[in-house]
């Protein structure tokens, strides 16, 4: 009786799911230790520990990588997860981004209260990405999904200083709750409408039945648009964005730009590509209204913004109406185009906001457009590796962004998409202006600038709240000044602006992983 | 012979429709979460009358997964609700000011 | 059972279900189903009416306790009694018990004007969208068909000779092991982020620190006193409030 139980135990395919237990275990493991240790452990220490943990995964994702060079995809853990280059392409790039949000939080936290589990929250939060990216059933989607989004509910709130944290993570999580709501009936319609949960089998089912009254699978896609949606933030979904981009604190923000893009078109892709790729007709009319929608007003929305973390609230919503291109193409080579789309971003938007970051000062309040004013006098390094990464995400020919941008449009265009292709390309010429705007803020001379700063102390001394942060040589440098560059921040800085111009120069051997990883499409 | 599948079914629209009228029309902030609890609760009742009418025993397991993310979010979304509005009176959403938008 | 009672049931069940029958052509469901249904539908429809439009958070609570019944009553009717019995438990024992706790901890237990609403369009909107929905779904329900053919892939939901909870716990740790697995990251995250955010409110609203906090944050606020416009905008605004409640004293 208890043999015949056990045998029915699936076989447990420990190497297909190694980063996910890597990155869980790893999170378990530094919990249990701060628990057991008298002392506080330093920053430094779990940031350390962290970078380790992601390196691991990172390795065991290359090692799926290179085994499924020779072999073909497979499913394993009772289909429940899919091993092929798409799930293992997304996963590499998880744990890149993981690794640099480490460095960057060692610069932001420095030992302050709540670093620890800022830490354990990055790794469970990249674990649920990957179980995304890589996931066979919907209802294992939609778990990666709330482990994802929890933790950056969570880590939006972290700030105890400022008020606009606790109050973007409220705003964060009715709407990230109430697209979860949305998604899980999708889920349940399409359930009723195929009889399985399963990526494969739905598939499947679709191929070899043709349904004739076809409303509530329709509805159910339609939900699990929405839901989609609200996460990767496309027009009308996008309300929140810009308000919690605002109110986190700002390596958190980096983290959920990079990683809930990343995570949510991944299983975007999957779902509708490869599961729904038979009701293309259905679905794509909507993709194209969501994605004229999301190139047009992103970029129009972000012209107006006097604080730069809205500013790239807005821009990141741009950049996610250009991903959406990929899958408007539903084609290999679209996809594809995502994903490289994806990857460049990434690296991109980390480095931007470890720029905000460093600009805002420790703490982290000063966005306003007008603290750029002339940071190339001050920082003229600083405002040089901004100056790049903006113009990247401009478009510009020899960075990542203009490849990213020329291999999505191609793919369209060869999938006969030209209205939608000339409305993203209006979008990105006006997104040239708001990019620009910043970078010749940077190089301008900053009139009055010291004055203005003065009364801005002395309104904080009167409060009594405002610490004097240090007292430069020069008067502007008064709150201006930011916070130092230290090792780890410019260690983000140095490997974000190296992948974009290494990768610009030369895109070949990205597009190559990233056209791998779509040919070996499960 | 039992009720037909497709009245539950209905039911659940109703209540799903009810919940996302709540969260669109309240203010507060803990009413909008329990709406959101209404609409999960409106997918358990299809997923297990689908688990009925396919005669699948997955559809009741999703459920428990329900649960489960419904708890985690409740913890959560609690842990936000107390840390912001501690020393608040009221819980309306409008409250929400300094962020625009 | 009284005679005349039973049979005006009957006749009011028949009429009932004879306009269903001639709609979808099926057979009668039986007498104690549907009015179990009918009874529970009406707890489940009231009561989610009821959370939306209450005034007050406990009122609310206290319906949505009322219509989680309802639909384990629903879970019953279609034999998922395990379900009914964990809705009951996780919900009503926990959750809405959690929802309790946190509105009296807070003290919002205080009714709230429904009137005012600063988005003058929102509220039309909204209802369009719910009798949309709505309308959909009633169109769904009696046009279309809500389920198709497809073959269970997990067992089999009802029949065969062992339990449903065999039959759960068989399905959970065979086809559902890795999902399962996953919430145990989902419940680590719910235990670290709940420690994380409501030590948090210590530590913004109190003075005593165990350790030194290394970013300095506000003035101590009186025992008791509590700002009347709901969320301050500011530290700075808090204290100010705070001088000048004391100026009055």
């Amino acid at each position: 009786m208890m043999l015949a139980v056990l045998a029915k135990l699936p076989i447990i395919s420990w190497p297909a799911i190694l980063p996910e237990t890597i990155f869980i275990g790893g999170a378990l493991l530094l919990l249990a230790v701060s628990a057991l240790s008298n002392k506080k452990l330093s920053s430094g220490f779990c940031a350390v520990y962290t970078i380790l943990i992601s390196v691991a995964a990172l390795g065991s994702s290359m090692y799926l990588w290179d085994k499924l060079s020779s072999h073909s995809s497979y499913v394993a853990m009772s289909s429940s997860i899919a091993v092929d280059g798409f799930g293992v392409f997304v996963a590499i790039l998880v744990c890149s981004i993981t690794v640099l949000i480490a460095l960057a939080g060692e610069g932001f936290f420095r030992d302050s209260w709540g670093s620890l589990e800022f830490f354990v929250l990055i790794m469970l939060s990249s674990s649920g990405a990957i179980l995304m990216a890589m996931a066979n059933d919907l209802i294992v989607v939609f778990l990666g999904l709330e482990i994802m989004s929890i933790s950056l509910y969570v880590m939006t709130a972290m700030d105890p200083s400022r008020t606009s944290s606790g109050e973007a993570a409220i705003k964060y999580f009715l709407l990230g709750g109430f697209s979860s709501a949305i998604f899980i009936y999708g889920i349940a319609l399409i359930y009723g409408s195929t009889g399985s949960t399963n990526l494969a089998n739905i598939a499947t089912f679709l191929a070899d039945n043709v349904l004739v009254q076809n409303g509530v699978l329709l509805c159910g896609i339609a939900f699990l648009i929405v839901g989609f949606a609200f996460k990767v933030a496309l027009v009308p979904f996008h309300m929140w964005t810009p308000d919690v981009y605002q109110g986190a604190p700002t390596p958190a923000t980096s983290f959920m730009a990079a990683l809930a893009k990343a995570g949510g078109f991944a299983a975007f892709l999957r779902v509708f590509f490869s599961t729904f790729g038979t009701l293309r007709s259905d679905w794509r009319p909507i993709i194209w209204v969501l994605a004229v929608l999301t190139l047009l007003i992103g970029v129009l929305l972000a012209l107006v913004q006097q604080n730069i973390k809205r500013m790239l609230a807005y821009s990141s919503i741009s950049h996610a109406g250009f991903v959406l291109l990929g899958l408007q193409a539903a084609s290999a080579i679209g996809v594809a185009g995502s994903l490289y789309y994806l990857f460049t971003y990434s690296f991109l938007v980390i480095g931007s906001f470890t720029v905000v970051m460093l600009v805002a000062g420790e703490k982290d309040t000063n966005h306003s457009l007008d603290s750029y004013k002339g940071l190339a006098r001050r920082r003229p390094w600083l405002a040089g590796v901004f100056t790049l990464l903006l113009l990247a995400q401009a478009g510009v020919p020899f960075t990542t962004g203009f490849m990213a941008k020329l291999y999505v449009l191609s793919a369209l265009i060869s999938a006969h998409g030209y209205a939608l292709a000339v409305i993203a390309m209006i979008g990105a010429a006006i997104a040239v202006f708001f990019y620009l705007r910043v970078v010749v803020l940077m190089y301008s001379p900053a009139p009055g600038f010291a004055a203005n700063d003065e009364t801005g102390a002395a309104l904080d001394t009167d409060t009594g709240i405002g610490e004097s942060i240090e007292v430069g040589d020069e008067a502007a440098t008064i709150q201006s000044s930011g916070m130092s560059l230290t090792r780890s921040t410019a260690l983000v800085l140095a490997i974000t602006v190296g992948i974009t111009v290494a990768f610009g120069i030369n895109p070949a051997p990205l597009i190559e992983f990233a056209r791998h990883a779509t040919l070996l499409f499960h | 012979m039992s009720i037909p599948g497709s009245w539950y079914l209905t039911l659940a629209a109703l209540l799903f429709s009810i919940g996302v009228v709540g969260i669109l029309v309240r203010r507060n902030v803990l009413i909008m979460f329990m709406c959101i609890e209404l609409m999960l609760n409106a997918a358990n009742l299809t997923l297990v009358t689908y688990a009925r009418m396919l005669n699948d025993i997955g559809g009741q397991v999703l459920v428990f997964f329900v649960l489960v993310v419904a708890a985690a979010e409740v913890v959560v979304g609690l842990g936000v609700i107390v840390s912001i509005f501690r020393r608040a009176k009221s819980t309306t959403a409008d409250d929400l000011h300094i962020l625009k938008g | 059972m009284i005679p005349a009672l039973h049979s005006y049931g009957t006749v009011l069940h028949g009429m009932i279900f004879g306009l269903h029958g001639i709609v979808f052509g099926t057979t009668l469901p039986t007498l104690p189903d549907s009015v179990t249904f009918f009874i529970a539908a009406v707890i489940v429809l009231v009561g989610g009416i009821g959370v939306v439009v209450s005034r007050n958070p406990v009122h609310s609570a206290l319906w949505l306790v009322a219509c989680l019944f309802g639909i384990a009553v629903m879970f019953l009717l279609q034999d998922a009694s395990f379900l009914a019995a964990v809705q009951i438990i996780v919900y009503a024992g926990a959750i809405v018990v959690l929802f309790l706790f946190v509105i009296m901890l807070l003290g919002v237990d205080r009714p709230e004007s429904i009137g005012s609403d600063p988005l003058k369009a929102q509220r039309p909107l909204a209802i369009l969208f719910g009798l949309g929905v709505l309308g959909g779904s009633l169109l769904l329900g009696f046009t279309a068909k809500w389920e198709s053919g497809a073959k269970s892939q997990a067992g089999r939901a009802v029949g065969g000779s062992t339990n449903e909870v065999q039959k759960l716990g068989k399905a959970v740790f065979s086809i559902y092991l890795l999902p399962f697995e996953a919430t145990a990251a989902l419940l680590t995250i719910a235990v670290v982020g709940a420690v994380l955010l409501t030590m948090h409110a210590n530590r913004t609203t109190e003075n005593s620190k165990p350790y030194e906090d290394p970013k300095p944050y506000e003035d101590p606020v009186p025992d008791g006193y509590r700002s009347r416009q709901g969320l301050v905008a500011n530290a700075d605004e808090e204290v100010d409030l705070v001088d000048k409640e004391l100026d009055v004293k």
